[in-house]
């Protein structure tokens, strides 16, 4: 099978978010960036279905500004065999990557698209399956354990009420699920070899497709700040405020 | 123009979430209409039909829909969308695989997880985990909006009645096939809804000594979570993991025990309503959140805790 994996890059996780002073946004100049925490998951899945033998090729994609290469260079060098980078400036909104991600699958044909389930950045959880409406393939989200069989794959899926498993038909979309499996650190000598591997550049506004903004955004502003807390001095006295206080026991 | 919010349901009751999504569309529009769409779920239609808020449930009832699959759905919400400003709904795992695959195919880009409606097009939203709030208004023609339940109240379920229509079916989709659905069976509340989440952290030092945590969650029925740390320790599996790449809680209660207070944890509990740090470290960040902080050995605290409690339950009898 011949897999498609989507990423994208965003602040690190572990990186304290910082809202601008003038509401436009968060601050991004000089801030750790990486790829997208599920994204990585969805890399080292589509690695472990070539290793297993049932995978052929594996091409990962980027949509964004040069620096998002990062991203695509760090897929090469944990397996993935070339890359793509669709370059543009600016925000999109994951309908217009999803028009985007179209163009590029309609012209690698992979049997599979793997992504992660949500990007934590804009925490939309939205690209995948705007993807397989698209295409009109089936989806299987928030996957926590993927099944390769012959011309389908057998789903689990993190569901509110515990697992679901379902089975899709290839070609079909898969969202990753952070429980998918344990990301794999890149060696010093695959980062080397991934700098020779084939990385195409297009441009996003030569794919022909409708990627302007539907969502204004009027202002980013923090989050209401909780009002500073106190120090009891026993777990006495906590179960007494807990109680009669707060009168949340 | 009215709006549309799609029911999730298993065929004989409505998912609570749903209430918490009508209180949040009859907001955006008085004039809510209700696709309630499965099968023999006569008895959730007529659930539907006594909230207040609702003024017309459309059924759609055909044995093809007797397991949520949302390629199954979206030809049924597409159809009926034409006569609606709004198409709504939770924004939990039913609501997030479901909603982009209509705003997509109705050419829109979508509005996730909303926690305040501001105007019919203007609505507040949490992005980076919680750690910034944008407002953002839509100017597509149609909107889909997904809403976070927990922001909303849910609604009543009784002293509407709104008529029931039936709708139309659409076409199944022949490359997926539901298998299974495996529901955790667990005596303790999700830990996505529940009113009292207790974690632990690195601090908790091994898989056993969770025990102390899971015999306060037994007694004040509360939920157990971990923070990331505790998960990559192996102390407890990644399910119970709260933070930014875990699951975001809103409990009334929230006691963190053991953890630092990580960014990426704090992302996934600061908007409990009271928050409690118990943690032998006073400097650790997780006090600047916490509403209570009690500076101790946790080992010492948590079977002190556990006793007072058991006090006050001696108290109230």
């Amino acid at each position: 099978m011949k897999i498609l994996v989507a990423v994208k890059r965003v602040i690190d996780y572990n990186v304290q978010v910082r809202v601008k002073e003038d509401g436009t946004g968060v601050v991004t100049d000089n801030v750790k960036m990486s790829t997208n925490p599920p994204d990585d998951n969805a890399v080292e899945e589509a690695v472990k279905i070539k290793e297993s033998g049932k995978g052929k090729e594996i091409v990962a994609v980027t949509i964004g500004e040069d620096k998002a290469q990062e991203t695509v260079r760090k897929a090469l060098a944990v397996g993935a065999d070339r890359g793509i980078h669709v370059k543009s400036e600016g925000v999109l909104e994951p309908l217009a990557v999803s028009k985007i991600l179209q163009k590029i699958v309609e012209k690698e044909k992979p049997d599979l698209v793997f992504m992660g389930k949500q990007a934590i950045d804009d925490d939309c959880n939205q690209t995948g399956q705007m993807l397989a409406a698209l295409l009109n393939w089936p989806q299987a989200t928030f996957a926590s354990k993927i099944n390769v069989k012959d011309k389908s794959l057998e789903v689990t899926r993190e569901v509110d009420e515990g697992l679901e498993t379902i089975e899709v038909n290839t070609p079909a979309i898969v969202t990753c699920d952070l429980r998918l499996n344990e990301p794999r650190y890149a060696s010093l000598p695959n980062i080397m070899k991934a700098k020779k591997k084939p990385l195409e550049q297009i441009n996003a506004s030569d794919l022909g497709v409708d990627i302007k903004s539907r969502i204004e955004q009027i202002k980013v502003e923090e989050p209401p700040k909780r009002k500073a807390g106190i120090k009891v001095a026993s777990v006495a006295e906590l179960v007494q405020k807990l109680k009669n206080e707060a009168k949340v026991i | 123009m009215s709006a549309l919010l799609i029911a999730e349901h298993n065929n004989k009751e409505v998912r609570p979430f749903t209430l918490n999504a009508i209180t949040a569309a009859s907001q955006i529009d008085q004039d809510l209409h209700v696709l309630l769409i499965g099968s023999k779920a006569d008895e959730v239609a007529k659930t539907l039909a006594g909230v207040p808020n609702v003024k017309k449930v459309i059924y759609v009832d055909n044995e093809i829909y007797e397991n949520y699959l949302a390629e199954n759905f979206t030809p049924v919400i597409v159809k009926h969308a034409e006569n609606y400003s709004h198409i709504i709904c939770s924004a939990n795992t039913f609501g997030k695989n479901l909603m982009p695959r209509v705003a997509a195919l109705l050419n829109t880009s979508q509005v996730s997880d909303i926690i305040k409606v501001i105007s019919p097009d203007t609505y507040l939203r949490p992005i980076y985990a919680g750690n910034a709030f944008a407002t953002v208004k839509s100017t597509d023609q149609k909107k889909c909006i997904t809403i976070r339940p927990t922001s909303f109240d849910p609604a009543a379920t009784s002293g509407g009645s709104a008529e029931i229509v039936k709708g139309e079916a659409a076409e199944a989709f022949q490359q997926i096939k539901f298998i299974k659905r495996e529901e955790v069976k667990s005596d303790r509340p999700e830990l996505g809804t529940a009113r009292v989440v207790i974690s632990g952290g690195r601090g908790m030092q091994n898989s056993d000594n969770f025990k102390l945590i899971t015999a306060i969650a037994d007694k004040l029925n509360a939920a157990v979570g971990a923070s990331r740390a505790a998960v990559d320790a192996g102390y407890i599996t990644n399910d119970h993991q709260v933070g930014q790449t875990g699951k975001v809680v809103v409990p009334d209660l929230y006691i963190a025990v053991g953890i630092s207070g990580a960014i990426q944890h704090l992302a996934g509990m600061k908007e409990s309503k009271i928050i409690v740090a118990i943690n032998k470290d006073g400097e650790a960040p997780i006090f600047s959140v916490a509403d209570y902080g009690l500076e101790a050995d946790l080992f010492e605290a948590l079977p002190q805790f556990l006793e007072e409690l058991n006090k006050l339950n001696t108290i109230q009898k």
